[in-house]
């Protein structure tokens, strides 16, 4: 493990530092498919630190995630970063194959050589992301881009891996969603950095923007009074105009903007807001502390899935288990007694 | 279920101006049916956007649906593309209105089978498999 | 006699014949219960008997399937409300429904020679397909148009090129039919100018322009803008040609495409009347008054494969239609409840496979058209499969409708299946089917917003890929595809190119047109059209200075874009 590369992977590395598209893409499928030395070639890769601003976008189907993702991709284009793009559709569970169409509504952005974009199915994971979403974005992170969005899922429940996996979380709402909210509200507000009610010009918009600012106060009240310190971009303004509040909470209280992203309306609010989160992000130290806990993670999942590949690879471990499930069945032992039989091997 | 561990990924693409897409849709469902994933990129593509969701996506095979009869111009053009980007592992099929000579013609110039009107999915589905098959144990 | 014995006695009359009725009706359910006990025992053949729609079909109809009400009201006479019967009161005994092949390849000049050939062999009519360039709004020197200048139709990127096509031919005398939508308004300016250039005022011109942008986006999808300015310069389009044009048809409101594209027969049905209905109401909010508009309403129908659902989809069309315009928007102009439709028989049941097999397909299916009571025909040639038709397989589908009309007997008599239990049955069950689908539709507030929500495109994608499995699966016979099959593998056959020639003319051609115009009338004319879009205004005066100053087709279209914006396909899967 983490050895020098193989060859072929050792020529990928290189054109991946090279620049170049095809390199990226096919690392992102070595990644994805987890083809043998795909860790080596992640460890090379992050040996630069972390530089993009991970941006998510989540919220129940309909909201119009991709729609106004794309308009904050063309509006990031024009300031002339360069972007990648993670969208995530649900694979089929009854025949392991998945539609993926979210570079339908990214047409626009289609042949600007600036931007890049890649679907991912979820693959039978369950919480709003692909098994490897994160490690993609890494990638996409170490290519060289400024910023990195990913969209999740999207299929109702609440989509917690996204914080996980974000800088910050954008949670699109639309009127239409309001009854479906009441019952997610909880969870919605536990993981959203920005509000935002798109499809704005549609009855109802009023109506939840107002709830939501309503469901936030409330928390906001119960939570531990702490006044940050802003300066630079005017984010004290930005939060007073769309929270009617001043910041609360741990520094940072959840906007809720209004957005009609068919025509871009409001998507230059959202573009100051992103803008003054990250400052703050990294002015308060909750960057850092965002990142350090992502890396805690990402070692916790590599140890836990090693773990699992080495115990289920080894011979004595399978045989340890048959024997085991024999015993078991003459009442000598139980499933616990064998576990911490092969766990003391293994950890031996 | 297809057998082999690591999933194939198709990108079915509309390209020209032509917005018939009933073909498209029926083949990106059937894909996905029998455990490929599709990536869709919508109508009106140009043989540039195709190129670049292609290697984007890194999808082993591009299948595009042409009713125009501008097939003589966009399949070289995409395989042009595809070839000049590095892709030349990347497998061009679809289908369309095309008269026989010009399959023959454009298969012959590097373009995998193309199918016509009525061929049954499953037809596509196998040909599919079975090239990917190929490439994996040579 | 007294007049009160009198009707006493009309009406004890009229009791027994009830009676006798109610009596006869009993009887036959008590024959019926004990003809199908019969039946119960014997096997029926291994096919689906339900449509191709997914209508399930029973082996026998009687007079307990009829479901609508009286007989007048259901039914009437031709010619008269509800239209059952017809749209006109001597259908086919006074005038065959009109013969029009789509047509269009090339060059406009090629198109006109083909036309001044068609009208010398006595047609009145033209029928202009435009190539995908056009249809898109793009220039023949557009990057975008590569590949595909006058390929699948005439390539018209200016004036200049409108004037060429009907150079020599009289506008005042033909009838004149456009299929174009996204960009339609500015064809239709085009067209106008090309007229008046012969000296002749738009008062006199006829013609249809198809101008349907609704079914564009559910099912074509040759779109430019967005639903809410498409559909002003829609209604733009109706406002204009009712003062200027009153003989002329500013939309053919279609539901051909939206049947191609997978929909059952009650989708078709119902989505096209629904959009129908949209443009109705969208030229009411205008303040036009109904009947000034409506009367110039025209339809455009699918037939396909199962014979009695089409037909049955015909006449349930016109009941619907005259119904809703009389009964919901107040038209009071009998005109306005007429609904008038043309034809066509469907594209996707052709095969590849013994393509020779497509004319029998063809000739059923136009003969459904003529029994369902169409204006007009366009019959499909048998090598549409393989590529555009040569000029044989073309003829042979016109014969087809010529033998229709004057050998088989079918135009002898106005609507003969009416009176048929199945048909009568068929023709209640797509109507009830039909104001199911339009609840649906007004739960999303309406055609748009089900638009942007994808709905029709998931429904319509759903259907076919319904109707795909089926035929996979071996259930649903597709004669030389899945059963039959022996002689599928050689198919000799013709097939028309496009000189790739032609292009590089189309190209050469616009440059020189960007240079002699005056440059100084198409910015200042492009100006006042980005202006007008911004205001309310009427934008068909516009567009017509800016054809007057030769701007281009895709120019008209970048500046109303400009203000527009442009259509974004919804993600429907």
């Amino acid at each position: 493990m983490t050895g020098p590369l193989e060859s072929a992977l050792a020529e990928l590395l290189e054109r991946f530092h090279d620049g170049q598209p095809v390199a990226l893409g096919r690392a992102i499928s070595l990644v994805e498919n987890e083809r043998p030395g795909f860790q080596d070639f992640l460890h090379e890769v992050l040996r630069v630190g972390p530089r993009a601003a991970r941006i998510g976008f989540t919220g129940p189907p309909g909201a119009g995630k991709s729609s106004l993702l794309s308009m904050v991709a063309t509006n990031c284009r024009t300031q002339d970063e360069q972007l990648g793009v993670v969208a995530v559709d649900p694979t089929s569970s009854y025949s392991g194959g998945a539609l993926l169409g979210d570079r339908i509504r990214m047409s626009d952005l289609a042949t600007d050589p600036g931007i890049f974009i890649r679907s991912m199915a979820t693959r039978g994971s369950l919480g709003g992301l692909a098994t490897t979403t994160k490690e993609v974005l890494d990638l996409m992170d170490a290519f060289g881009f400024d910023r990195v969005l990913i969209e999740t899922v999207g299929v109702g429940q609440t989509e917690l891996e996204i914080t996980a996996a974000a800088d910050t979380v954008i949670v699109v709402l639309v009127p239409e969603s309001g009854d479906a909210i009441q019952t997610m509200k909880a969870g919605l507000m536990e993981i959203a950095d920005i509000f935002v009610v798109n499809k704005a010009d549609r009855p109802g918009a009023d109506r939840l923007v107002k709830d939501l600012r309503q469901g936030l106060h409330l928390r906001a009240a119960t939570a531990i009074e702490s006044a940050p310190a802003h300066h630079g971009l005017d984010l004290a303004r930005i939060m007073r105009k769309e929270s009617c509040e001043e910041p609360r909470g741990p520094g940072w209280s959840p906007p809720v903007l209004s957005t009609v992203a068919q025509s871009g309306e409001g998507v230059e609010d959202l573009m100051d807001t992103i803008k003054a989160h990250r400052f703050w992000l990294e002015e308060s130290g909750e960057l850092e502390e965002r990142r350090r806990g992502r890396r805690k993670v990402r070692i916790q999942d590599v140890v836990d899935r090693e773990l699992r590949r080495t115990a289920w690879r080894s011979d004595t471990v399978l045989a340890e288990l048959d024997q085991g499930l024999e015993r078991i069945q003459k009442r000598k032992d139980t499933p616990y007694s064998v576990a911490w039989d092969i766990l003391d091997r293994l950890l031996r | 279920m297809q057998s082999i561990d690591q999933q194939i990924r198709v990108l079915v693409a509309k390209p020209g101006l032509d917005g018939h897409d009933r073909g498209a849709k029926v083949i990106a469902s059937a894909l996905r049916d029998a455990g490929f994933e599709v990536i869709y990129t919508g109508l009106h593509q140009s043989p540039e956007m195709i190129v670049n969701a292609a290697i984007q996506e890194d999808v082993h095979v591009v299948a595009m649906s042409i009713l125009s009869g501008a097939h003589m111009t966009l399949f070289p053009k995409v395989r042009e593309l595809l070839d000049g980007a590095g892709a030349n592992h990347i497998l061009l099929t679809g289908g369309g209105i095309i008269p026989v000579e010009d399959i023959e013609d454009l298969e012959s110039r590097g373009i995998g089978r193309l199918f016509g009107p009525g061929t049954p999915t499953t037809e596509v589905i196998d040909y599919i498999q079975d090239w990917f098959e190929d490439q994996e144990t040579s | 006699m007294s007049s009160i014995e009198e009707s006493t006695s009309t009406s004890s009359h009229l009791l027994a014949l009830l009676k006798e009725q109610e009596d006869e009706l009993s009887e036959l359910k008590e024959r019926l219960s004990r003809w199908e006990q019969s039946c119960a025992d014997a096997s029926e053949r291994e096919i689906l008997f339900s449509t191709v729609s997914g209508r399930e079909i029973k082996p026998l109809y009687t007079l307990l399937d009829r479901t609508s009400s009286q007989y007048q009201d259901a039914l009437g006479l031709p010619g008269e409300y509800p239209f059952t019967r017809g749209p006109y009161s001597t259908m086919y005994r006074t005038r065959l429904w009109t013969m029009r092949q789509f047509a269009g390849f090339g060059t406009a000049e090629e198109t006109n020679e083909r036309y001044k050939y068609l009208l010398r062999q006595g047609q009145t009519g033209l029928s202009v397909a435009f190539d995908f360039p056009t249809l898109m709004g793009f220039d023949s020197d557009h990057p975008r148009s590569l590949g595909e200048v006058g390929v699948c139709g005439v390539a018209i990127s200016s004036l200049h090129d409108m004037e060429r096509l009907f150079d020599g031919i009289a506008l005042d005398e033909v009838s004149v039919s456009m299929t174009i939508n996204g960009p339609a308004i500015i064809l239709f300016c085009f067209y106008v100018v090309a007229a008046e250039k012969q000296g002749i005022s738009p008062g006199v011109l006829r013609g249809t322009v198809q101008n349907d942008i609704l079914k564009e986006y559910q099912a074509q999808h040759a779109w430019v803008f967005p639903p809410n300015p498409a559909l002003r310069c829609i209604v733009d389009m109706f406002e204009w040609c009712s003062e200027n044009a009153p003989k002329y048809n500013p939309i053919s409101i279609s539901g051909y495409h939206i049947r191609e594209a997978g929909a059952t027969a009650a989708q078709e049905l119902a989505f096209t009347l629904g959009n129908g209905f949209e443009y109705v109401e969208r030229a009411i909010a205008r303040g036009l008054d109904v009947d000034a508009f409506a009367p110039r309403l025209s339809f455009f129908l699918d037939v396909h494969n199962d014979f009695f659902e089409e037909i049955a989809k015909f006449r349930a069309a016109r009941r619907i239609w005259s119904r809703i315009m009389r009964e919901k928007y107040h038209a009071k102009n009998p005109e306005s409840w007429r609904l008038r439709t043309h034809a066509q028989t469907s594209g996707v049941t052709l095969t590849a496979q013994q393509p020779e097999n497509n004319i029998v397909r063809v000739a059923y299916q136009a003969m459904a058209a003529a029994l369902g009571g169409t204006q007009s025909l366009h019959t499909n040639s048998m090598d549409e499969t393989h590529a555009l038709p040569t000029e044989k397989a073309v003829r042979v589908a016109l014969r087809t409708q010529q033998v229709l009309a004057f050998e088989s007997g079918v135009p002898n008599t106005i609507d003969p299946l009416a009176g048929s239990y199945f048909i009568e049955a068929l023709t209640d069950e797509l109507e009830r089917d039909a104001l199911e689908i339009f609840d649906e539709i007004d739960r999303f507030g309406g055609v748009v917003p089900a638009i942007e929500e994808g709905w029709f495109q998931r429904e319509i994608a759903m259907s076919a890929m319904l109707q795909q499995r089926e035929v996979e699966a071996g259930d649903r016979v597709v004669v030389g595809v899945n059963h039959f099959t022996e002689g599928s593998e050689e198919v000799e056959i013709d097939t028309l190119r496009i000189d790739p020639e032609i292009e590089k003319n189309q190209v050469a051609r616009m440059a020189e047109l960007r240079e002699r115009r005056d440059p100084e009338a198409v910015e200042r004319t492009l100006r006042e059209l980005r202006e007008s879009s911004r205001t309310g205004e009427n934008l068909v005066p516009r567009i017509l200075e800016c054809a007057r100053a030769y701007c281009t087709l895709y120019e008209i279209r970048r500046a109303m874009e400009d203000v527009f914006g442009s259509y974004k396909e919804p993600v429907f899967f």
